[in-house]
């Protein structure tokens, strides 16, 4: 497909939404990343683009449908006028509303806190000097890989001797602070964050406490934000653990509830399924369309280090 | 989980220092000055990784080591356990649910895997080029990264249902006869396995952007003086400079890909925990959960768990040693 791209046929029909690809490419610009994308090019993106809005915005027809109409053929394409009702049903009848709260709560937390330990333990990583240091990240680092399965069992063997099923600190304990966070930190601190700032803070005699307060967090901060937001991502839409430590029924979070209406029996409303999802979505997507340039940057800085 | 927040905040008690931990007052007069200057400079290291470690300790170690202890006894929910020794492994070597679920675990995650990466690597690449919108597709591509498990599975079991379904709408458009999508196996993991391409392509194909942006651009000014084609520069400049990249991205999902759990459970609905009405998507994940949940033997979810993590370690280390044949083939 990439090799088709120099050339590409002139007339070729544009995607949707967008400008006419820009016209000819200069010759001279040789250089990989400095070409023009010709038509094809715009085109593939535009279904890519496509491919991956599409279900959500068929999410968004689908609820607002009745249940009937839902699993009828063909498909609605375009909007109904059952939104509202939906909406309604969903967040009174399947305990919707319980579940946001709940999943505001524990993704909040978990970013919030994950933020805190992982600057420090970044830092520390980064520009302190300690014994055992690269030995202990390298743990860190090893500790990615372990699987959740390893350790659930366990846990629920606690959380049930504690009467912590279906309570909310079940699911935010294990995830105070993730290795994955400790690692970006540390990958960023380690470039944007000089020494001599340190070392010019401790000869003025600063502890420290004040080192982290006003050395490390300030230099940190866009990091901070960036990992925030990936990591209310991740415990917004966790899904293993949770499912085994609450109920549906009980204090769940938004996945958990839509877990206990999906694998309902197949009696159940489909248009109501579809508006729990669409809840549990929106407020990301939400956050994604304001900030959706960090997240991408974020994402892309936490990886290509490693 | 309070002393460690004290400690970290406060900077200056480790709580569990893996290294020396001495004996601390925190009274700063003058003669004590330097002493303890020393020791914050030495504690504090420990005290700011502390908050990991013992999170790591209490929800990840400590609960791995026990699984595989419970791996090796014979316990229900609420009882008391009975040694067996490797019983728990033998009964899963001679299990066919645990080969189907295995067998399940990789197929449909190769299925997901392999095409998700190839397809991020090019629309990685065409995101590369100087293009009109660009903050547009990338947000776009991202944004199944923010849709859950959960979400995503329920939607796509509507798109993908057998009878009334979009999917095999559109298929009959086209002639094809409606496609069992949850009863037959291939189809069905077919469908699983859309659901994860589709929510991570987005995500690793920015990855890879990133790390096709950080390429030098004389290296492809040089290709381009030696006459080689675009596609050419893709192979031979693009690929082998963001390989490191692309080794991590197999990693990740190959950890993702053995432990699949929400989709396939979720795209059976009231069938899911099985894996569908014949277990033809069941994965480890799922047998481990129906094992431990719904038969309440979590002697035998903790060998399947253990067999889990074993998997991985082999995973690894096959990964491993590729890695570096493939730096030594690269004559580093």
């Amino acid at each position: 497909m990439t090799h088709a791209l120099t050339k590409a046929p002139a007339k070729r029909q544009q995607p949707r939404h967008q400008q006419p690809p820009t016209r000819h490419r200069k010759k001279a610009n040789r250089a990989g990343r400095q070409h023009h994308a010709g038509p094809v090019t715009y085109i593939v993106l535009a279904i890519a683009a496509f491919l991956s809005l599409f279900p959500l915005y068929w999410n968004v027809v689908a609820a607002s449908h009745t249940g009937e109409r839902v699993v009828q053929a063909p498909s609605p394409l375009l909007p109904g006028d059952q939104l509202f009702t939906n909406l309604e049903i969903a967040w009174n009848q399947v305990n919707m509303g319980t579940a946001l709260i709940n999943t505001t709560v524990v993704a909040g937390t978990v970013a919030a806190s994950t933020v805190l330990f992982a600057t420090l333990a970044g830092f520390a990583f980064a520009k302190l000097r300690f014994r055992g240091r690269n030995a202990l990240l390298a743990v860190v680092v090893a500790t990615m890989t372990i699987p959740p399965q390893l350790s659930v069992i366990p846990l629920y063997q606690i959380i049930t001797e504690l009467g912590w099923v279906d309570q909310l600190q079940s699911v935010m304990l294990p995830m105070l602070v993730a290795a994955f966070g400790v690692f970006f930190m540390r990958q960023y601190l380690l470039e944007a964050l000089p020494v001599e700032l340190v070392e010019a803070a401790r000869m003025d005699g600063a502890n420290s406490l004040r080192v982290i307060w006003h050395v490390v967090f300030p230099v940190a901060r866009p990091a901070m934000a960036v990992l925030g937001m990936l990591i209310f991502v991740q415990a917004w839409n966790d899904f293993f653990w949770p499912f085994i430590a609450l109920t549906p029924d009980g204090q769940p979070t938004l996945q958990v509830a839509l877990a206990g209406l999906g694998s309902g029996n197949h009696t159940v409303n489909q248009a109501i399924v579809l508006t729990g999802a669409l809840i549990a979505t929106v407020p990301l997507l939400l956050v994604f369309a304001l900030l959706g340039k960090h997240v991408v940057g974020g994402i892309t800085q936490g990886a290509v280090k490693s | 989980m309070a002393t460690s927040v004290r400690a970290a905040a406060d900077g200056s008690q480790p709580s569990a220092p893996p290294g020396p931990r001495p004996p601390q007052r925190r009274k700063a007069g003058s003669p004590w000055r330097s002493r303890l200057y020393r020791l914050d400079m030495k504690a504090t290291p420990y005290a700011y990784i502390a908050p990991f470690f013992l999170t790591f300790a209490a929800f990840g170690l400590f609960p791995l080591i026990y699984t595989g202890w419970l791996s090796l006894h014979r316990v229900e929910l609420g009882g008391s356990a009975e040694w067996r020794g490797l019983e728990n492994y033998t009964g899963l070597w001679d299990s066919s649910f645990f080969w189907n679920a295995l067998a399940n675990t990789f197929t449909i995650g190769v299925i997901s895997t392999v095409p998700q990466l190839m397809m991020a690597l090019g629309l990685a690449h065409l995101l590369n080029y100087k293009l009109r919108g660009r903050g547009f597709y990338r947000v776009a591509i991202l944004a199944p990264y923010a849709t859950s498990i959960a979400a995503a599975t329920l939607v796509f079991a509507q798109l993908f249902n057998t009878d009334y379904g979009m999917i095999n709408g559109l298929l009959g458009v086209f002639g094809v006869d409606p496609v069992n999508w949850d009863t037959d196996k291939w189809p069905a993991q077919i469908a699983i396995s859309v659901i994860v391409t589709w929510r991570w392509t987005g995500y690793n194909a920015l990855i890879y952007l990133a790390a096709m942006q950080a390429v030098p651009n004389d290296l492809y000014e040089a290709a381009a003086l030696d006459g080689a084609s675009r596609w050419r520069q893709f192979i031979s400049v693009t690929i082998p400079s963001i390989r490191p990249t692309i080794l991590f991205t197999i990693v990740v999902s190959t950890i993702g890909a053995t432990q699949l759990f929400g989709e396939p459970m979720l795209f059976g609905g009231s069938l899911g925990i099985g894996g569908g009405s014949s277990n033809q998507y069941q994965t480890l994940s799922l047998l481990m959960y129906e094992n431990g949940w719904v038969t309440g033997s979590l002697g035998q979810a903790s060998a399947i768990a253990w067999v889990m993590l074993l998997l991985l370690l082999f995973i690894g280390a096959v990964q491993a040693l590729f890695a570096r044949w493939n730096r030594k083939k690269l004559g580093a």
